[in-house]
């Protein structure tokens, strides 16, 4: 097992980039709040819903998935998800829609509070659950909901015809939100959270990156909390800045040879599908002890969205992890492995996630044989702790871990 | 050098000491697994059977589900590395294993040195674990132990559709009610875990030889059905509950040789 490094750590620099990026995602739910109270509308938006949109307009949106992931760190996953069950909604729903339609109800997780929605944004590029998950929201609080539809793309491009659709749907939400909150889109104003989405986008791409460097100047559990802001702020200044700071401390970590890896870096690992949230302590610490650093996930890539116009927006919405094919998919996280020298593979299997997981067993197997390194996969779930065994986690840890051992 | 290996399961314990590294001197197998006194007793038993005291041990390995608390040991490893490190010293031609054990199936591949190359596990789901058996037997007031003859006495193996061991247990319940003979269920009921397991042997590609480790090794039923679905003979010795054990003797006198 790794010694960890007994140094002191000293208290967190406020303007640090982690002090920086937490603020920024608290402030997601506080400025909605205000924003409530001054009597604007709140929307909830779903994770892959174009964000520029309700940016350029001025609306305020939170996040269900941030926040049934907050709740389900900190150790409330289990109560909401009996109360939507309780409800009637099936334990084998994506446990984010159950927290999330348990707080519908009930209006009240003091582990992560927001306002109540008076539209919600609803993009299917990520699921299909997605849509009966809002419709349930919209039939409930009798609140609009506006829907882009994002077919799953069988192929590496965007075809014209995909394009055409998806664009026509896109101005079409514009016009809706327009319509029903009074806000005016400006192109000048799109034109400047598209700069700053790409240069926090750019950003984050190139800390992401830092990874290749060996031993890698950051633990990738990070990432997990990092990714919240790349979520729920990509087009506001402060993320942008706040990223690029993320990239300077960890260059200038790779320089002075340090890292936010507390321990040796014996292995480094890709890490595959969601957090496990409920779990987290023991899922980091049970790679931590082995001197395991987890130096990559998907994410790094998901959250490049990088574009020079409207259109090209449009193709970067078609092209997010869970609508493209395996194929394609598997490449990038090929591409991650062997940039960052990834040793060995562990995948979540979620039992939330059906879309994520289904596909895993074909494609991890895939990305073990091309990268020749082990794969290892354990049961969870990101947000429903009643689904994960910490005995079983740890045999495949320490599993994977002595394949590695042999190998060097 | 006398090396000591003990393997913590679920639900039994096993011991072995090994002489240096290449043979067995004494061993020990007693059902009751982590949290019960059998391990404290297995040490014990595994020691008299060899003729050796704690002070003439060189190093302890534990694996298992329980080696985390075993004190006394000086390495801990996986159950999958110790399987594969017994099944090659039983049988230095395997290169894949297929261990069936008390709540869990795994099936590890082997290079030609005996080195763990990779493996798969089965999911959360008791379907394919010794557990099955146990629930089953238990319906049909049968010891777990004479499943294999049942089996063998089969006319027209029941068909057992559910993968589910709830579910699997009130199909068995009706199939009974229905006036279907014990054996014929009881083959069926070795058929559905053999097919269970197959399907995670085949994600894995099955290189010959294929030998079967931990208690659900003695089953032949298991074994024969087991065989037929993935297309390969599979070898068996009397020791394969051992193996886990064996293995962590081996890995404790490969440790212990390399620090020295
Ligand atoms: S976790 Fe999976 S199923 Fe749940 S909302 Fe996200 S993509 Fe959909």
């Amino acid at each position: 097992m790794a010694e960890e490094v007994k140094k002191q750590r000293p208290p967190l620099d406020p303007n640090s980039a982690k002090a920086r990026l937490g603020r920024i995602a608290a402030e997601a739910y506080s400025s909605a709040q205000a924003a409530k109270e001054r009597g604007e509308m709140v929307g909830w938006c779903s994770s892959n819903f174009p964000v520029e949109i309700p940016e350029t307009l001025g609306l305020a949106v939170v996040y269900p998935e941030n926040q049934a992931a907050g709740i389900a760190a900190r150790g409330a996953g289990e109560r909401m998800c009996e109360i939507s069950e309780s409800e009637g909604y099936s334990n084998d729903i994506c446990a984010y829609a159950r927290i999330s339609l348990a707080y519908a109800k009930v209006k009240s997780a003091p582990e992560q509070d927001m306002p109540q929605p008076d539209f919600l944004l609803c993009c299917n590029n990520i699921c299909n659950c997605m849509i009966k998950w809002y419709e349930n929201l919209s039939r409930e609080l009798h609140i609009p909901m506006i829907m882009i539809d994002i077919p799953f793309n069988p192929d590496y491009e965007v075809s014209d015809d995909e394009l055409a659709y998806v664009r026509a749907q896109f101005r079409e939400a514009i016009r809706q939100l327009e319509e029903l909150t009074g806000k005016k889109w400006s192109e000048e104003k799109y034109k400047e959270v598209m700069e700053i989405s790409g240069r926090t986008s750019r950003a984050w791409l190139a800390a992401t990156s830092c990874a290749r460097y060996e031993p890698s100047p950051f633990n990738g559990f990070d990432l997990l909390n990092h990714m919240a802001v790349m979520v729920t702020a990509r087009g506001k200044i402060e993320a942008a800045e706040a990223m690029e700071k993320l990239l300077a401390e960890y260059e200038e970590n790779h320089e002075k040879g340090v890292s936010t890896f507390r321990v040796e870096e014996k292995y480094r690992i890709m890490f595959e599908g969601i957090a496990c949230w409920p779990w987290l302590r023991v899922t980091s610490t049970g790679l931590k002890s082995r001197g395991i650093n987890m130096v990559t996930t998907i994410y790094a890539d998901a959250f490049g969205f990088i574009y020079e116009d409207f259109d090209d927006m449009c193709r970067a919405y078609c092209k997010v992890p869970n609508a493209i094919n395996l194929e394609y998919s598997r490449d990038k996280r090929i591409k991650l492995c062997k940039a960052n020298k990834v040793e060995g593979l562990l995948v979540h299997t979620n039992r939330s996630c059906k879309l994520w997981s289904g596909f895993m067993y074909e494609m991890s197997r895939q990305i073990g044989e091309a990268c020749d390194i082990p794969v290892a996969s354990f049961d969870g779930d990101q947000a429903d702790p009643r689904n994960f065994s910490e005995a079983q986690y740890d045999t495949r840890v320490q599993g994977l871990m002595e394949i590695m051992e042999a190998r060097k | 050098m006398y090396t000591f290996g003990i393997d913590i399961g679920s639900t039994t314990s096993k011991c072995v000491v090994m002489k240096d590294g290449n043979q067995i001197a004494g061993k020990s197998l007693l059902t009751g697994g982590i949290g019960t006194r059998s391990p404290a007793e297995a040490v014990r038993l595994a020691m008299e059977d060899a003729h050796v005291q704690r002070e003439d041990l060189s190093a302890i390995a534990a694996t298992g589900y329980g080696r985390t608390r075993y004190e006394d040991a000086d390495y801990q490893v996986s159950e999958l590395s110790c399987h594969g490190l017994g099944a090659f010293f039983i049988f230095p031609g395997v290169r894949t294993i297929i261990d069936i054990g008390g709540q869990d199936a795994k099936v590890i591949s082997l290079d030609d040195r005996g080195r763990m190359k990779n493996f798969l596990m089965n999911d959360k789901c008791a379907a394919g674990t010794g557990r099955f058996l146990d629930v089953m037997a238990n319906i049909l007031a049968i010891p777990v132990g004479e499943l294999e003859t049942y089996s063998a006495q089969a006319k027209e193996p029941a068909r057992i559709s559910s993968t589910c061991t709830v579910f699997a247990e009130s199909e068995v319940i009706s199939q009974l009610a229905g006036g279907i003979e014990i054996p014929d269920l009881v083959a069926g009921i070795c058929q559905s875990v053999a097919g269970r397991v197959s399907a995670l042997a085949k994600r894995i590609s099955i290189v010959p030889e294929v030998c079967m480790s931990g208690g659900v090794a003695q089953n032949a039923g298991v074994r024969d059905a087991l065989s037929e679905k993935i297309g390969h003979s599979i070898l068996f010795s009397p020791y394969a509950q051992l193996f886990g054990a064996i293995g962590a003797a081996i890995y404790a006198y490969d440790k212990k040789i390399k620090e020295q």
